[in-house]
């Protein structure tokens, strides 16, 4: 962002910034998400929406459920081949600027599905912009994510997905149950 | 508990029940494909057993058996007798048993989705489509000799560069349950030095037959066919070679 100058005496403020940055900021402050929650994950996805991780402190808690108002592709769990088509459809339908969150293992490479049923990941069919790694990710690397995914839409990349550093769930796991004695 | 509605079976039927046996309380029998549908109507209608709940019906493949190749596997249970029993009868692949859609209604989504996974078609079934594929897909993912790592993708995959996955999603990263090269599985399994393969895996590789029976029927009609046309080729050739120096 630029500075901010005082034009004369009569209190009127301006910002001299660069329009695109101004855009940006605005932009990813204000994700409308559509959540296409398919499987095991959507329910750790409605977990990040809960008031104790509360994705409303990023302004991207308001679902569209249509694809022509929504910036944000959320593309939650298993996505199976007979699936793919709609979801194709869904990103088509989007309208620009748009983004593609990967949601899970299963979203971001197939999982451990490695069969007919399954698209491994969703990224063949379209691209995507943030992958999250977890069966199912905990609600913080999803928050990572989205900060991932506006410092994406401040620079303005296109293009070079990035994925959430996975985490090893069991050493957390280790370091909350040692024993207090 | 059971043992009563076995038995019942038994003394109704007598040698129809090809086989009976009870593994911890489970009882199951085996008949006739052509018995089929008369002993899932008694199975409803007897006082003794009214068994008016259709639990499951599904299949299984055994491709190495010689013979009939598919088990299809019915599981009915009486809530007012609160006994059970598995019925079990065996397909060759290409026959049609008939639908005990009539019997229990509940048998027309289990018998589609037989169809759709084994390709076992069902004689007077209402409606039998795929349940659960697409109408595009080829072949029955569920026969064991359906290639395990063969996706029929409804939408072509992009071509896009910079499609190799990154980091924790690599084929054997990052994910406690690494994904799997079957080629390289299958070729350590071959020679010994990695993991062993599951059968039905080793399939693909030719180790065990490939195709399904009315495959095999097929091929054998066309290679019969090709060798009887062989045969007429040599003999008019050696027909010809015989003509030509009594010309010349
Ligand atoms: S990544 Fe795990 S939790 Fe998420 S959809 Fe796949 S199987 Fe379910």
């Amino acid at each position: 962002m630029g500075e901010m100058k005082i034009l004369g005496g009569g209190g009127e403020v301006a910002f001299t910034t660069q329009f695109d940055a101004l855009l940006a900021w605005a932009r990813k402050w204000s994700l409308f998400q559509y959540p296409f929650a398919t499987a095991c994950c959507g329910m750790e996805f409605f977990a990040v929406a809960s008031p104790r991780y509360d994705i409303a402190r990023f302004g991207a808690e308001a679902p569209r459920f249509s694809p022509r108002q929504a910036d944000v592709l959320w593309v939650v769990g298993t996505i199976s081949q007979r699936q793919a088509p709609v979801v194709k459809r869904i990103y088509d339908q989007m309208t620009e600027p748009k983004w593609v969150v990967a949601f899970g293992t299963c979203a971001s490479c197939g999982g451990f599905y490695d069969n007919y049923t399954t698209v491994p990941g969703v990224d063949k069919i379209i691209p995507v912009d943030v992958y999250i790694p977890g069966c199912p990710p905990r609600p913080e690397a999803v928050l990572d994510a989205l900060m991932l995914l506006q410092e994406k839409i401040q620079k303005g990349v296109h293009g070079e997905p990035v994925s959430v550093p996975p985490k090893d769930p069991l050493s957390q796991l280790r370091r909350k149950t040692k024993p207090s004695r | 508990m059971s043992k009563a509605a076995v038995s019942r079976l038994k003394s109704h039927f007598g040698d129809k029940v090809l086989a009976s046996s009870d593994f911890r309380g489970d009882d199951a029998i085996e008949v006739a494909v052509k018995d089929w549908v008369d002993v899932a109507t008694f199975l409803r209608d007897d006082d003794k057993l009214k068994m008016n709940h259709f639990v499951d019906l599904t299949a299984v493949d055994y491709p190495e058996r010689e013979g009939a190749r598919f088990d299809l596997v019915l599981m009915v249970r009486s809530v007012e007798k609160k006994h059970r029993v598995r019925v079990t009868t065996k397909v060759a692949d290409g026959t049609k048993p008939k639908t005990l859609f009539p019997v229990w209604s509940g048998a027309n989504w289990a018998e589609r989705e037989i169809y759709d996974m084994f390709g076992i078609e069902f004689l007077n079934h209402p409606d039998l489509r795929r349940i659960l594929l697409y109408d595009e897909f080829i072949g029955f993912p569920l026969r064991k000799d359906y290639p395990i790592d063969k996706a029929q993708p409804l939408v072509p995959y992009r071509d896009a560069p910079g499609l190799t996955k990154l980091p924790p999603f690599g084929i054997d990263q990052g994910q406690p349950f690494g994904r799997i090269r079957w080629d390289d599985r299958l070729r350590e399994g071959a020679n010994g030095s990695g993991r062993a393969v599951s059968p039905s895996i080793a399939l693909q590789t030719g180790e065990r037959r490939a195709l399904s029976d009315s495959e095999v029927a097929v091929a054998q009609i066309e290679e019969l066919a090709m060798r009887v046309e062989e045969e007429q080729r040599v003999k008019q050739e050696q027909e010809a070679k015989k003509d030509a120096p009594a010309e010349g």
